[in-house]
């Protein structure tokens, strides 16, 4: 069984207890989007401010447990200042390793191949992620999984509006 | 005929499980084999009844010898098991009539839970009487099985919904109870809360309802299963409890309602059972309950539900819900004194309005993390909002963690949280 060390490792506490880029962003020109987790009630507000083909600033409001407010901590320090592509790509690339469980269970009758275009996580890309992949623990812990993954979601979200708002 | 209920349900009950009012609690946990597990090489401290209670290898034996014996389709087959089908699912009913006070079993409809009886009473009841300008008053404590069936008729038929406020104390503010009644033609309120623990004044409450010539749905899921259930004497007209909060199995739960008012209700779901002539242009309705009982009912669940009606009454309520209060007070007392401020329970101080449900916020840990870590010491907590989110607003916290207590539960196990909420505090801190 999966111990509380595979969870909770120290960047994680770390972020938690010190979360990066609190906070509030004027609106306009940042977009405000809120994401819940309705099985738990936590929630996260993000503010994003995209300019040109950058995302030139995050900050991140609400309130949740370590595992949500650390992984938002942690998404907003790794995304500022990057490319829309590139932080799409992220998005693309910690999503897919929360569903490393799910892989794995699928591969007990075959090869693992993930069904969606997530795709299956390329071990060599988990070096990308930097403190990120630290939540990979998270992955032993299924019912945890939706905290990890709040805040991209809502950051697709974001995005996607920015994208129709800016098209 | 073979004596298949002899026996069923009752047998490891028999022997004392309570002596002057005492619960024998070492024996009584015995009889749960899940209760026997462990969990990372620690004893499964189950804290989680407030949930899903376990349940008695009396009621898994019950369930068990019924298939093996006797199962067959109710009311339908003519033949020797059938009929035992049929006499043990409505012997079912008269333990349930009897262990909640109805005036007969017919008064008695089994459904899949409290949830499904709160939204028959919405959907048929509801449907026939409430209208445009109609108000329906319930509580900000609700839990969202007696809000969302409510809600959703409101949006279809145009209903004002009210609330009892909570106060600073937890308890249901009734300082303006008269005049949130006027007009009120239902009042939904839940006997015991799920998150806080208080104990509602539902008597009174229906007193005042009637005088307003509104009709009380009492919601029982967190009461009938640790409080003697009298729903004549409670004031209520309509009434839900669940089995598997009681010892009993999951998808099975009861409405109560008074005889005229079912007979004058129109049915729920159709289907098989619930007619009593079908033709292709029309239908007439079966005799009440079995009005409201379309489709084949979980009769094996009924079994199952009795044999706990059973072993709970060979203990006698009274002497489970002394057990809880002392249970509670221990905790309240033992918990506080280990922890101080640390930790915040957001319920009554009084055992005597409050059942054994402690919502906790211990430092800034969130509830997540602490039921996280508190598994791993084997004790289970429900984290979460607790299906009851208009009340955590009001509390002001987006989940807390719910620790709950119920006749398997010790001592032992309220240290065993005191323990694990310690060591929560040191990975965080």
């Amino acid at each position: 069984m999966p111990g509380l060390e595979d969870l909770y490792r120290e960047i994680i506490l770390d972020h938690y207890r010190n979360p990066r880029n609190r906070g509030e962003l004027d609106c306009p020109p940042a977009l405000r989007v809120e994401g819940f987790n309705p099985l738990c009630g936590d929630e996260i507000v993000l503010y994003i401010k995209v300019e040109g083909d950058k995302v030139s600033d995050l900050k991140v409001g609400g309130q949740g447990c370590s595992i949500s407010q650390s992984s938002a901590s942690m998404m907003s320090a790794a995304v500022k200042g990057r490319s829309v592509a590139e932080v799409r790509s992220l998005i693309r690339t910690f999503k897919s390793m929360m569903s490393i469980h799910e892989a794995h269970l699928d591969a007990g009758g075959g090869d693992g191949e993930d069904d969606d275009g997530a795709g299956a996580l390329d071990p060599s890309t988990i070096g990308d992620l930097g403190d990120l992949a630290a939540l990979q623990g998270v992955v032993k812990f299924p019912v945890r999984i939706k905290c990890a993954t709040l805040s991209w979601n809502t950051l697709a979200e974001g995005l996607d509006q920015a994208g129709g708002a800016a098209g | 005929m073979t004596s298949t209920t002899a026996a069923a349900g009752t047998g490891p009950a028999l022997q004392p499980r309570a002596r002057e009012g005492q619960l024998d609690v070492a024996r009584i946990k015995a009889d749960f084999p899940v209760l026997g597990r462990q969990v990372y090489g620690r004893r499964l401290v189950f804290l989680d009844s407030a949930a899903s209670s376990q349940r008695p290898r009396a009621v898994l034996e019950a369930m068990d010898q019924y298939y093996e014996t006797t199962h067959a389709n109710v009311h339908r087959g003519v033949y020797a098991i059938a009929e035992e089908a049929t006499r043990r699912y409505e012997e079912a009913r008269a333990k349930v009539a009897r262990f909640i006070g109805a005036g007969s079993a017919s008064e008695v409809v089994f459904t899949k839970n409290v949830t499904e009886a709160i939204n028959l009473v919405a959907q048929t009841w509801g449907r026939r009487h409430l209208g445009p300008g109609d108000a329906v008053l319930l509580t900000e404590m609700e839990h969202h099985a007696n809000l969302v069936p409510w809600l959703m008729l409101a949006e279809e038929r145009g209903l004002e919904l009210r609330y009892l406020p909570v106060g600073e104390d937890y308890l249901l503010d009734l300082s303006d109870l008269e005049r949130l009644l006027d007009g009120v033609k239902l009042v939904g309120i839940t006997l015991v809360s799920n998150v806080l623990g208080t104990i509602n004044p539902v008597a009174q409450v229906a007193e005042a309802a009637h005088g307003a010539g509104a009709l009380v749905l009492g919601d029982g899921a967190q009461y009938t299963p640790h409080i003697t259930t009298r729903v004549r004497e409670l004031g209520c007209d309509f009434f839900g409890f669940t089995g598997h909060k009681m010892l009993g199995p999951t998808g099975i739960g009861c409405l109560w309602a008074r005889r005229e008012l079912l007979e004058e209700m129109p049915p729920f779901l159709g289907g098989g059972e619930m007619i009593s002539d079908v033709r292709l242009d029309g239908f007439s309705t079966n005799e009440v309950p079995w009005k409201f009982e379309a489709g084949t009912p979980p009769i094996a669940e009924a079994v199952g539900l009795g044999a706990a009606i059973d072993y709970l009454s060979a203990i006698g309520l009274d002497a489970v819900r002394a057990h809880e209060v002392a249970l509670t007070s221990y905790a309240l007392r033992s918990l506080a004194d280990r922890h101080g401020d640390d930790l915040r329970i957001f319920g009554p101080a009084d055992v005597a309005l409050r059942g054994g449900v402690l919502s906790l916020a211990y430092k800034d840990v969130h509830a997540h993390d602490l039921s996280q870590v508190l598994d791993q010491s084997g004790v289970c907590v429900r984290a979460g909002h607790h299906c009851a989110k208009p009340l955590m607003r009001r509390l002001g916290v987006p989940a807390t963690a719910r620790a709950s207590f119920y006749l398997y539960n010790d001592e032992a196990d309220v240290d065993a949280l005191g323990e694990a909420l310690a060591e929560a505090g040191k990975l965080f801190f």
